[in-house]
Parts: structure tokens; C-alpha cells; sequence
């Protein structure tokens, strides 16, 4: 017989049950012992018909293919760059996707991107072992120069996006600030240094409250206080 | 030292403001201490400086003089960068950045005189107190060198002698007696970026100062001791003004070890 433990949108640490029986089928974030199926997280429960599936509510980013994110150079080989991705695993960034340009044999590779620069990329493959690739063909992916980088909790960037990103063009609408916020949880911003750090201090309220629901609102109130201008 | 995040910092200070909001000269808020924080220790002193926590402990113990002063107490300062301060720290012994915090916040404390050691002899030549001041970092976010002689000033305030039995020192039996303090030093780290002079380093500003200067005093205005760190070089006008700086804001910090 199947049992259901927990209900929809609880909060579950790590090894707590949460159903017996082998109707149930494990979702992400959970794993399957014996007869039982145990949380793998700290998260929310959220219930598909037959799975039960976690919302992971804290760790580190996982990468994932497609996933633009905000990476730092820590070393230039002979073949590319190695880019930090703020995971426990380092990406590779190859010549040939490192330009739209051609890349002369032997060129001086720290011309286009030398150790500590910024650089936004895009993940292209990942494999099972979590060798990355990352590739910086395609549009909006650049080095970023001047500006401050920041970092937040990677499970709260889909909140500091908002829905069709919302709250990113709320953030950007307000301050004037030029934003590119990474699935690995870090956040680039460059703008007037009042301004930059207004939205700073508007993300680190969404990663705070990025559970209550009315957040847009009260982040919009935040900015209009802040700011002085009427938001739309 | 990343260039971008250099000059990104030193934009914003051209227009008279830091990476979290505050003026050059501003400290963090709030600046906490927190006095006898463990009860195993004869002081103590916990220090927050915005998220900088420090724990200063002050122990008594018995030892024997050092043969050219042969009247007096000694002294003895030891830090400890903890691996869960800052990922950047790692266990084992103390390395470069833990033995200089230990010595700024030791100069400024032997420099000033602060300690009345003649007074700490129990046997000429051969029996003394020695004071131990242990630096503790519970989490780095940067200028740990004026949190922790803060703390340091504010354990030694509140350290009381244990009772000596036999010529052995029994740390149950507390007594009422504090140590004998002539004057309370305190330390101010100025850092230079670019032509820019701030005090309370972040994290990201540490990693980026050009040079720093720890600059000791007391409330006369008598300066009791200096440490230059930093590759750039300074002028003697850039030290004049820093040390000017520094006795500024030593009287705000003044205010938090007076109770």
C-alpha cells in the first residue's frame, strides 16, 4: 500500500521519508531505498501525479546544457580557456568557440580574454562525468568589462529573472543599470555607483523574500522609494 | 589583483563612494563588543564590525621573567586565521597574514604601554604573569586588523587575576582584580587606493589596496606604533595625512571600549 507522508509544498531536509509503497515514483531531488522514498534535499515537495519531485531551495549551481552563465578565467592553456562556473566544476572554453573571429595558430591568447576577466557563456555540453564546454558563439554572450559582480543563491536566480523576466527589466528600468544575471548565481551590474548598488540591495531582498508571494510589488515599491521615479 | 575589479572600485571612489554604499571614512555598522564572551578565559571579547567577527581571549598564567627584565611581566599575542572565517584560510601553522595580525595588534599594545608589566612580578627573577592574548577570526569580511585590537583592548579591560595558591595559579577561584591598564590604544587600519585613502576594507577592497597603514594611538594623540603593508610606496605626505585619518577615527572608536 502506497502512503503519502508529506503533502504538496512542504519543506523536507535531507533523508526524510517521504512515501512508502512502490506506486510512487522518485522525481528529482529524491531517491528511492527499499520500499521507501527519501528527500536527497532541502527543499519543497511538489507532487506530479505518481512522482514526487523536490524544489530545491539551497546548494550549488549543477550545470546544465543551454544554461548562460557568468564565468571567470582562471587559466589559459594551449588550447583555450579554463572558466571558473561557480559549480564544483570548471568549464573549458575552446579556440574555436571562443570567437566569432578567426584565431590565428600561436596568437597571444590573453588578447581576448586574460585570467580574472568576466565573461558571459553559454554551456554546450555537459557530460556525465561534468566535463563543461562552454561556447561564447551566439548573441549576448561577451566579455564583461567594468561593472561588479556579485553572488546569490543559483535556486534563487529564476525569482531575481522573474517571469518572462520581469523583475530583471523592473531592476534595469529603475536604475538604468546594465544587468546579466547568470544560471550559476552570479549577477554582473554596471551602471551609476548608486544606482549598482540599489540593485544590489534589491536582489539580496528577492533572494530574502523570494518566497513570499506579491514580491514584484513590493520590490517595485522598494525601487520607486529608493529612486524617486514612477515605475510602470 | 584583478585589474577590472581595481579599477572598478576606484571609479566608484573617484565619485565618493564604496562598493556597499559607504563613504570613504565610513565604518561598517554596527560595531559590536561583546565582553566576556567565554567564561574558561580570564577576558574576553567578541567584535563585530559589520560581518568581521572576532574572539579575543585573554589568559593569566605563571611563568618566569625574561633574564633582562627580571621585574617585570611579559606579553605574548597569537592569532589564528580559522578555516571557517574565510575559504582562503587553511589549517596548520600560523602563516603570513596570521603572524602580522598578531604583531600589530602585540606593538600596539607593548608600544602604548598599556600594560602596567612592572607591576606583574611576583617573584623577582624568577616568578611572573605572563598575559596571552589569543586572536580567534570567526568570519572575515575584512579588516580584521582593527577588529581584533579592538578586541584585544577590550578583553585585557575586562580580564580579572585568578587566585594564586602556593605558587600555583588556580583558575576556579577568581579574584576581583583586574590588570593593571595604563591606557587604552586603539588601531586603525587606512588603506590608499589609487590617490583614494578609505579605513574598514571589505573583502573586495582588501584584495585590491595599493597600501595600508596601521596606525596606533591614544586618546592624547600620541602615536604608538606603525605597520605599512601593501606593495605601493608612500610619501611622507601620504602618511601624514593617514596617520591625521586614523587619530579622527580612533576617537569613534574610542567610544566603544569606554564603559
Amino acid at each position: 500500500m502506497t502512503e503519502w507522508l508529506v503533502k504538496e509544498k512542504e519543506i523536507v531536509v535531507p533523508g526524510e521519508k517521504l512515501v512508502t509503497g512502490m506506486d510512487a515514483l522518485p522525481g528529482i531531488g529524491t531517491y528511492r531505498e527499499g520500499d521507501s522514498i527519501y528527500a536527497g534535499r532541502l527543499g519543497l515537495t511538489y507532487l506530479d501525479g505518481r512522482t514526487i519531485k523536490l524544489i530545491p531551495l539551497s546548494g550549488r549551481y549543477s550545470p546544465k546544457k543551454d544554461d548562460v552563465i557568468v564565468g571567470k578565467v582562471f587559466n589559459i592553456g594551449m588550447y583555450g580557456w579554463n572558466i571558473d562556473t561557480n559549480s564544483a566544476y570548471p568549464a573549458v572554453l575552446n579556440l574555436k568557440e571562443a570567437s566569432a573571429d578567426f584565431i590565428p595558430k600561436g596568437a597571444d591568447l590573453t588578447r581576448y580574454y586574460s585570467i580574472g576577466d568576466y565573461l558571459v557563456c553559454q554551456v554546450f555540453n555537459v557530460t556525465s562525468q561534468k566535463l563543461i564546454d562552454v561556447s561564447m558563439r551566439g548573441p549576448g554572450l561577451v566579455k564583461l568589462t567594468g561593472g561588479r559582480v556579485i553572488a546569490v543563491s543559483p535556486q534563487k536566480v529564476p525569482r531575481i529573472i522573474g517571469k518572462q523576466g520581469s523583475m530583471v527589466m523592473l531592476l534595469k528600468q529603475a536604475s538604468s543599470c546594465l544587468i546579466t544575471v547568470g544560471q550559476n548565481g552570479l549577477v554582473w551590474i554596471k551602471g551609476e555607483p548608486s544606482m549598482e548598488f540599489l540593485v544590489e540591495r534589491a536582489i539580496r531582498m528577492i533572494e530574502e523574500q523570494s518566497h513570499i508571494s506579491g514580491l514584484t510589488e513590493a520590490v517595485s515599491a522598494f525601487l520607486e522609494a529608493e529612486t524617486g521615479k514612477k515605475l510602470a | 589583483m584583478n585589474d577590472n575589479e581595481h579599477n572598478h572600485i576606484l571609479a566608484i571612489l573617484d565619485k565618493g563612494m564604496r562598493l556597499d554604499g559607504r563613504k570613504p571614512l565610513d565604518y561598517r555598522k554596527p560595531i559590536t563588543i561583546q565582553r566576556g564572551f567565554t567564561s574558561t578565559a580570564e577576558g574576553s571579547a567578541k567584535v563585530t564590525i559589520g560581518e568581521t567577527e572576532v574572539l579575543v581571549g585573554v589568559k593569566l598564567d605563571l611563568g618566569k621573567p625574561f633574564p633582562d627584565t627580571p621585574d617585570e611581566g611579559a606579553i605574548m599575542v597569537g592569532a589564528e586565521l580559522l578555516p571557517l572565517s574565510n575559504p582562503e584560510f587553511e589549517l596548520g601553522p600560523p602563516g603570513i597574514q596570521a603572524i602580522e595580525l598578531a604583531r600589530i595588534v602585540d606593538r600596539g599594545i607593548r608600544e602604548s604601554k598599556m600594560i602596567g608589566l612592572n607591576k606583574l612580578s611576583v617573584k623577582s627573577g624568577e616568578q611572573c604573569w605572563v598575559v596571552s592574548i589569543d586572536i580567534c577570526t570567526l568570519n572575515d569580511a575584512g579588516n580584521l586588523i582593527d577588529a581584533s585590537a579592538l578586541g584585544a583592548v577590550a578583553a585585557l579591560q575586562e580580564a580579572k587575576f585568578p587566585a594564586l595558591k602556593d605558587g600555583k595559579v588556580d583558575y576556579q577561584d577568581k579574584t576581583g582584580k583586574k590588570l593593571p591598564l595604563a591606557c587604552m590604544p586603539v588601531t586603525v587600519n587606512v588603506c590608499k587606493i589609487g590617490n583614494h585613502f578609505i579605513v574598514d576594507p571589505s573583502t573586495e577592497e582588501e584584495r585590491n589596496i595599493d597600501a595600508r597603514l596601521a596606525v596606533v594611538s591614544l586618546e592624547d594623540g600620541q602615536l604608538c606604533a606603525l605597520q605599512k603593508g601593501g606593495d605601493a610606496p608612500l610619501t611622507p605626505e601620504d602618511i601624514n595625512k593617514m596617520i591625521a585619518l586614523a587619530m579622527e577615527k580612533a576617537k569613534e572608536q574610542r567610544t566603544y571600549l569606554k564603559h
